[in-house]
């Protein structure tokens, strides 16, 4: 919880971290992969401010005190949403897996939420581990990593024929939300490889299930918001925009934000930290503070309210995981602009 | 013992300025993304490239250090060259492809199944929408409606950087580029936009723009993390 200005928000941090990454966990073979992916999240870090910065060798490993303290006491947040990142081509025990997650949950009663994922080349052994983890863990959504290599393969796409295999099945077992992230070496490499059409194909064909967009489709923030425009089932993650942009680029920060809330609209953003890329307290912090510059360049984008704020911090994340947030926290029915609405319409009169 | 030639070393940094970073649309020269550019005195050409991170998607990557390849190879002076991409999970598929002019199905045997002049294409139709924006807003700005913007050909805007990158862009793609080619066409077909959609295409604009900026931004932040120290020739 947040408190401001005699405001109160609840917050959920849908998109976090508890991953391993010491040179215990490399694959022999692949230490350079291994070594090359936290320096490339290290360097992320950089882009928030210099005094939350971490050395390597604690970000390769922080403990669960660690994320306690950042996370929770110092950070306000009040549920965070773990979301497993396998990579067990480079990291030996995985990089960040359901397993992991929830053991640290299951000592923090009411605190997470244990997401699950699923490779749809895992066959049908995949299939029974998706149906595992949901029974054991009571997952209600996945993160899908498209670029994860597996067995030879660089990637897949939403709109495979062996992912719908696995939608359907997530869905069967009551998953709703379906976190995507896009990365650079999905196959094949001739195509865009943060190319989000696969996204719009599996959203409009699976109209009860969720479609959160991590990173909002960067570097493709184009193309994902005219997709989101169009499909009511499509939210934007926030993690990496706040995170990254905020403090170390705050004009393109206010533009993206400012696009965001017009094509995809306040109802269908959703904070997250990324941590342990970014501890969300400065985030929380700052993003509460912040509002839309008064710059001619700015100048038709839409100001945020209040209310605004308290659903990209933690209502709108709350809706989708069916989480029961107190009266102090919420805000009037009609507060805000209803979800994009004039972009849709931009989209229907052309 | 390699000597360096300023003269042509002078010339093959200026054909360097040429190639871009096809997502960022900015010369790989201002990106920093050179590390460094000699000549020895038998024309042999060295060029070290770099990237914000390690895995930088290969494509892209690909088509940089053959555009580097291809540019500095053009240079009067240079007899041979060598362009090498360092640092990246690709780099030896990468480098050895392009030393053997191999194109990039066969460096990446079974992982691409085109060359990548469609995806090179695609990102010039987004820098074509990005510029629509940066040529564009100055107009808006100063009480241009839609209506007139449809109206206005490209020899009729003021000149500017802006507009002659868009031109550039435009006659990359093979779109009409000259006075009498209207400002606001589809960048898929050439084709005027229809006088409906005129709102949509320059919201379209804006946010690709918008999204080329913030792109351009983490990339050159995280460059800096990785070599603060800049570049050097």
């Amino acid at each position: 919880m947040y408190e401001k200005d005699g405001e109160k928000y609840f917050i959920v941090d849908s998109h976090m971290h508890y991953w391993n990454a010491a040179p215990s966990n490399w694959v022999k073979g692949a230490e350079n992969y291994a070594k090359g992916w936290i320096e490339c999240f290290h360097a992320y870090q950089s882009l928030g401010p210099k005094e939350t910065h971490w050395p390597i060798e604690k970000f390769m490993a922080y403990t669960e005190d660690d994320l306690m303290k950042d996370v929770f006491e110092d950070g306000y947040v009040d549920i965070a949403v773990f979301q497993p990142t396998y990579l067990k081509e480079w990291y030996a025990e995985g990089f960040n897996t359901t397993e992991r997650n929830a053991a640290l949950g299951e000592k923090h009663p009411g605190m997470f939420i244990a997401n699950t994922r699923f490779d749809p080349r895992d066959g049908d052994n995949g299939l029974d581990e998706l149906r595992r983890n949901v029974e054991r863990y009571g997952s209600k959504g996945v993160k899908l990593y498209t670029a994860e290599w597996n067995n030879g393969s660089r990637g897949y796409k939403l709109s495979d024929p062996a992912t719908y295999r696995y939608l359907e099945k997530a869905q069967e077992l009551g998953i709703k939300n379906i976190h995507v992230h896009k990365g650079p070496t999905i196959w094949p490499l001739d195509k865009d490889s943060f190319d989000v059409s696969d996204v719009d194909h599996a959203a409009t064909d699976f109209p009860e299930l969720n479609f959160i967009v991590e990173h909002v489709g960067l570097p493709r923030i184009e193309d994902f918001c005219f997709m989101a425009t169009q499909e009511p089932n499509v939210y934007a993650g926030l993690s990496v925009v706040i995170g990254g942009l905020m403090h170390a680029r705050p004009k393109f920060f206010a533009k993206v934000m400012g696009e965001l809330l017009f094509w995809v609209g306040e109802d269908k953003m959703t904070f997250g930290s990324d941590y342990g890329i970014w501890e969300p307290k400065w985030q929380v912090e700052g993003f509460v503070d912040w509002q839309m510059p008064d710059d001619d360049e700015l100048s038709d984008y839409q100001k945020l309210t209040t209310a605004t704020k308290k659903k990209i911090l933690g209502l709108n994340a709350a809706k989708l995981y069916d989480i029961k947030v107190p009266a102090e926290f919420l805000v009037p029915a009609q507060a805000g602009a209803p979800a994009a609405q004039e972009s849709a319409q931009l989209v229907t009169d052309s | 013992m390699t000597v360096t030639d300023t003269s042509v070393v002078s010339a093959a940094l200026a054909a360097l300025t040429t190639v871009r970073d096809p997502e960022l649309d900015e010369p790989i020269t201002t990106l920093g993304f050179v590390a460094s550019c000699t000549v020895s005195c038998q024309g042999r050409a060295m060029v070290r490239l770099r990237l914000p991170t390690y895995f930088c998607a290969p494509n892209f990557a690909f088509l940089m250090v053959a555009d580097a390849y291809d540019a500095v190879t053009a240079v009067p002076g240079v007899t041979s060259a060598e362009v090498v991409l360092e640092d990246h999970f690709a780099s030896d598929a990468i480098n050895q492809g392009v030393a053997a002019q191999a194109g990039f199905v066969k460096s990446f045997d079974g992982e691409a199944v085109a060359e990548l002049g469609d995806l090179r294409a695609q990102f010039l139709r987004k820098a074509v929408m990005a510029g629509t924006d940066l040529v564009c807003r100055p107009l808006v700005a100063a009480g241009a409606a839609p209506a007139e913007l449809l109206a206005l050909t490209l020899g009729e805007v003021p000149p500017s950087p802006e507009l002659t990158r868009l031109r550039q862009r435009r006659a990359d793609l093979g779109l009409s580029a000259g006075d009498d080619a209207p400002l606001l066409v589809d960048p898929q077909t050439g084709e005027r936009i229809a006088a409906a959609a005129v709102p949509l295409h320059l919201r379209k604009a804006r946010v690709t723009r918008a999204g080329i900026e913030a792109n351009t931004s983490i990339c050159s932040g995280m460059f800096r993390v990785r070599y603060p120290d800049g570049w050097t020739t």
